[in-house]
């Protein structure tokens, strides 16, 4: 047990290095996730945001280094967190439901083998509802427009009802009604205290939806609560020369009046 | 046409084995991997030569093994490539298995030459000769009843895959589809897709003495790919699958019998009726299915009352 990375810490990231083909894409990351928190994680493209978070869940092999989740490495504490991948990474033209993808969720509940029951399906309904697309449970999911597909994917981060919900860019190419209902579920778990993580891209929201703030840019640039965190010279430093974000950086900038 | 008892006996085989062959064909379409099928069914020949220079048998049991084990190591072969020669997946399998094939050929050739494992009959297979080898299922006081050899083989198959499909159903739709919740919810994704590439495996070598290493691999895909223009759920889709193939088995052997009389030509091939069948339907439901090419999309469109989503 290492002093810096106590056990009540969710995610607490020690050393860790991860490369593709020898090319680092994250680089020495030292950093503690607060409980309890909306933490949003931003960086440029190629930045190893994504990475960062299948780092965390095994999903990729580490260079060097440890995660550990409440203390323990994360096969210890799978029931514990919950991971929403990127949109495209599944194929959505695969004959299910809606239902039939939120009912995934419960499968490790109901174990090796076993059927899943109507109990799991009166979950798996309840989470779409919840998500405020009901009515759509028994339509295939390649009828679902983009926002509806990435809410089936909260719903079904919701069966699986865990205590650290790790999101990849969940408001990417979602209209303004989704992104609206979705930051609203997220906030709802957080007032239960639970740990919201969302890799995020859209700088000019950062500062109203999450109240912890990661910058990423292969290293930790900075971390802390939002509001000391999001100011001009930390941005400059993870987005580097990057002129034209940065041009939005400074839009977003002044619409907070910094 | 003449109908007798052996036209029965080449339906029974054929029906069984593309249906042993769709239940692990519709994963592997569902995979996007269908092209592992192909690979596979090339990839089992020196899993099969080594088997039989090791036991000196022909025997199904050595030769299943045979198959499994090659099988296992295509697709290790292949992950290694993907991951340590920086090429796609598909490329990485196409070396693979033109290598192996080829291994296959040579042992054949130079260690098992004066035995009965005829690459030729590997390649196209013998429906036509499975009545020659019957095994009796029952004997009552009026009838004797016989069935293949070669519909015992697929029969068990196709009843292995159906098992193992129906045990694995949550475990193989989970990992088909979303492969990084299936490895955080704990279910091994690998395992699931080396099950799958030894039921594929074992099954193209059940299926190669009745149509032979190559057709196999229509039936391995093309039922599937027409039930996958029409069904919305996993359930009608396998369903499907596996009805697409009976009925290309069945009117394949139907064709093989009478459309080449039609023009005055001798008897042909059952086996690449059947596949030739398999496409037909393929394109009769894409043509005309319903949402076909031959259908007016446009017009569909305008009447439902449930346009499809905007953004």
């Amino acid at each position: 047990m290492r002093p810096e990375h106590p056990p009540e810490i969710p995610i607490a990231i020690h050393d860790l290095t991860v490369a593709y083909h020898r090319k680092p894409v994250l680089w020495d990351l030292e950093l503690n996730l607060p409980e309890g928190k909306l933490i949003g994680i931003a960086g440029p493209n190629g930045a190893g945001k994504s990475t960062l978070l299948k780092a965390c869940l095994d999903l990729i092999p580490k260079t060097s280094g440890e995660v550990l989740i409440y203390g323990k490495p994360y096969h210890k504490q799978r029931d514990l967190i919950v991971y929403v991948p990127q949109r495209e990474s599944v194929d959505w033209d695969f004959p299910v439901s809606a239902l039939d993808v939120v009912t995934m969720g419960t499968y490790r509940q109901v174990g090796w083998f076993k059927r899943i029951g109507k109990r799991q399906r009166i979950t798996a309904r309840d989470a779409l509802e919840r998500v405020g697309i009901g009515h759509l449970a028994d339509r295939q999911i390649s009828q679902l427009s983009g926002g509806q597909q990435q809410r089936v994917f909260l719903a079904r981060a919701l069966v699986q009802d865990a205590l650290i919900y790790l999101m990849d860019e969940p408001f990417a190419a979602v209209d303004a009604a989704t992104e609206h209902a979705m930051i609203e579920i997220l906030q709802e778990l957080n007032t239960q205290g639970k740990t919201v993580v969302c890799v995020h891209h859209d700088l000019a929201t950062v500062s109203r939806y999450f109240d912890h703030l990661v910058l990423l840019n292969m290293r930790v640039v900075a971390s802390g609560p939002t509001k000391e965190i999001f100011t001009r010279d930390h941005l400059q430093k993870t987005y580097g020369g990057k002129l034209n974000l940065l041009d939005d950086v400074a839009e977003a900038l002044k619409n907070l009046g910094r | 046409m003449n109908w007798n008892i052996n036209d029965f006996y080449i339906i029974i085989v054929g029906v069984l084995c593309a249906m042993a062959c769709a239940l692990p064909g519709a994963f592997l379409l569902l995979r996007r991997m269908s092209m592992m099928g192909d690979a596979l069914s090339h990839a089992v020949l020196p899993g099969l030569a080594v088997a039989f220079l090791i036991s000196g048998s022909r025997a199904s049991s050595t030769m299943f093994i045979g198959a499994a084990v090659a099988g296992v190591f295509t697709a290790l072969f292949t992950q290694w490539i993907v991951r340590f020669g920086k090429v796609e997946r598909s490329a990485a399998m196409g070396v693979v298995f033109t290598t192996l094939f080829a291994i296959g050929l040579l042992i054949i050739e130079k260690g098992a030459n004066q035995v009965d494992l005829d690459a030729r009959c590997v390649l196209y297979g013998a429906l036509e000769y499975t009545p020659l080898e019957l095994v009796q299922l029952f004997e009552t006081s009026d009838y004797l009843v016989q069935i293949p050899k070669a519909a015992v083989v697929v029969g068990a198959t196709f009843l292995l895959n159906g098992l193992l499909v129906a045990l694995f159903f949550k475990e193989f739709t989970l990992s088909s589809f979303d492969p990084n919740l299936a490895q955080t919810q704990g279910f091994h994704p690998q395992v699931i897709h080396y099950l799958l590439m030894v039921m594929v495996a074992t099954t193209t070598v059940a299926a190669f003495e009745a149509v032979g290493s190559i057709i196999v691999i229509a039936m391995l895909i093309v039922p599937p790919s027409t039930a996958f223009l029409l069904a919305h759920r996993l359930g009608p889709f396998l369903f499907l699958s596996l009805l697409f193939a009976a009925l290309a088995a069945i009117l394949g052997h139907l064709a093989s019998q009478s459309i080449t009389l039609f023009f005055g030509l001798p008897e042909t091939s059952s086996s690449g009726m059947m596949a030739t069948m398999a496409g037909l339907l393929f394109l009769f439901v894409w043509l005309f299915g319903p949402s076909g090419l031959a259908r007016d999309q446009k017009a569909k469109l305008l009447r439902s009352d449930d346009p499809p989503a905007l953004l």
